[in-house]
């Protein structure tokens, strides 16, 4: 390298250039940044994972600070039922990766900071190789296993990890493992089992709430990088959005804690889908199981006149977008409890959005001694497109 | 005495969509044994099949754990208040739990394709 660019390229390093001067001057004006936590800003590398509902501010207001480097890792594609929520993408770029829609609105909105991509799923393969660049880890997924896998990753190389989490209307926000702080297994040594908590896609979520949660990380980013005020370790955050309420609760360090704790046992990344009690999905079979319906079947029988029960198990909320005529509505959440109201000697057919929460209610039914039951497959959706498109898919 | 019981949103459904209630009890036991009963679909989401409290749900008396006080007998008081605190994931797709969701996405750009391509 001629001395003249290496020492321009030290330059850019350790001094901002008048560009970066003036577009960070209200930081630079203000004490508690100043042009030593804006350099500080600009030597930090942060690396979030998932460019979803809480990546999106993140990933904007740490590009607007002048955070120097932002790794964001994500496998997903942009689609229409994202962008209620996931602001750093658009219209536009539905259809095309989330990093890709990601690394141009953040390049466009800082193109003073390096951007990394890895479209890859995060694993335990990856993960400490991954981290390992990094100075902070933002959690943004929507899975239990790869929060663990997060937070494991994040104890054993020592690097903070900042959390935040959401569900409907109320989210969570903590900073774990840093030095003497807790860690996520310290606040929950366990999963819960698979199917008891909904995720966003089935439970939905309030789309400015990940907005607030996701600048609440963003925030605990911007201090723990300039090592002033107060950072969240050692304290949940807990926000309700409906009843517009902030709580704290005190974390501690589990002393029994299995990756943190002075006799850990867990020392390497494990198999956190395993851990998580989820078995891989096999491959669609072929063909349709006999407790299944195709939506034209479903049709055909209601075109036949045939006598059938038609059970629609979501929520009263979903039903004001769209229903199938001459369908009994009991939410998931009841069918336990108003089992009664249906007659297992009648053919029932249960749908829901798409099919998932529909296929729980008829492995409760089978179990309670249904016999004549299906489940329409694919759901709402599947109706949508294969039967009346005049119904709204949502 | 009734001590006041905030419900997460992830648990209302089961709690008659109340995200508070009060409830009679002397420790954190009665009242959560008092709430359960009261709502039976609960007792399943904050407690296994062996009857004990689920490693994923956190009881909190005010700003404190249960697990660093006295765990199920901490005691309570009319002022006090008990917080259920389940873990919660949400975020976005990414990582070793998401093809589960990543399937119920890809039908949804499957359905965004062909629409296009009408």
């Amino acid at each position: 390298m001629n001395p003249i660019t290496q020492f321009a390229a030290e330059r850019k390093t350790a001094k901002l250039s008048n560009d970066e001067i003036l577009r960070y001057s209200r930081h630079l004006i203000m004490p508690e940044v100043g042009m030593e936590g804006q350099l500080k800003l600009k030597q930090a590398k942060v690396l979030l994972i998932g460019a979803g509902g809480l990546g999106a501010p993140l990933g904007l207001y740490l590009a607007a600070a002048g955070v120097g480097k932002l790794g964001l890792v994500d496998f997903d594609v942009v689609d229409f039922t994202n962008l209620q929520r996931q602001i750093i993408h658009s219209t536009e770029t539905v259809g095309k990766p989330k990093l890709q829609s990601a690394r141009d609105r953040l390049s466009g909105l800082n193109p003073h900071i390096e951007i990394e991509t890895y479209e890859t799923a995060l694993s335990s393969q990856n993960a400490l190789g991954l981290f390992q660049d990094y100075d902070i880890v933002a959690d943004g997924t929507d899975n239990f296993p790869t929060r663990y896998l997060v937070n494991d990753a994040c104890v054993l190389l020592g690097k903070p990890n900042v959390y935040g989490s959401i569900f409907r209307f109320e989210g969570q926000a903590s900073v774990f493992a840093t030095q003497d702080g807790p860690c996520y297994r310290c606040l929950y040594p366990e999963p819960p089992p698979p199917g008891l908590v909904p995720s966003c896609a089935e439970g939905g979520v309030l789309g400015i709430l990940p907005g607030l949660i996701g600048v609440v990380q963003a925030t605990e980013v911007v201090k723990l990088i300039m090592g002033n005020g107060t950072s969240l370790a050692g304290r949940l955050l807990l926000y309700d959005a409906l009843e517009m309420k902030f709580r704290e609760l005190k974390l501690r360090k589990d002393p029994e804690c299995p990756i943190c704790g002075p006799n850990r046992t867990i020392h390497e990344l494990i198999d956190y889908n395993q851990f998580c009690g989820i078995t891989p999905e096999p491959p669609p079979p072929p063909g349709l199981t006999e407790f299944e319906l195709d939506p034209q079947d479903v049709k055909k029988k209601m075109d036949r006149k045939d006598d059938f029960f038609l059970l629609d198990v979501r929520e009263p909320h979903e039903v004001e977008i769209c229903t199938i005529p001459g369908s009994h509505l009991i939410p998931l959440g009841q069918v336990t409890a108003r089992v009664n109201e249906l007659n297992s000697a009648d053919e029932i057919v249960v749908y829901c959005r798409s099919g998932k929460r529909s296929g729980q209610a008829v492995e409760f039914l089978k179990t309670a001694g249904f016999r004549k039951v299906k489940n329409m497959r694919g759901g709402i959706l599947a109706w949508s497109d294969e039967v009346d498109p005049l119904v709204p898919k949502y | 005495m009734s001590v006041k019981v905030i419900i997460p949103a992830p648990l209302r459904q089961y709690a008659g969509k109340s995200d508070s209630v009060l409830v009679d009890g002397q420790t954190v036991d009665e009242v959560l044994q008092n709430l359960t009963e009261r709502y039976g679909d609960l007792r399943k989401h904050l407690y296994s099949d062996e009857g004990k409290l689920r490693s994923f749900v956190n009881i909190y008396r005010n700003d404190e754990d249960i697990r660093y006080l006295d765990k199920g007998s901490t005691a309570v008081k009319e002022t006090d208040v008990l917080s259920i605190v389940p873990s919660i994931a949400g975020g976005g797709p990414v990582g070793p739990g998401a093809p589960a969701m990543a399937g119920g996405l890809s039908l949804l750009m499957k359905a965004y394709c062909e629409r296009k391509m009408r």
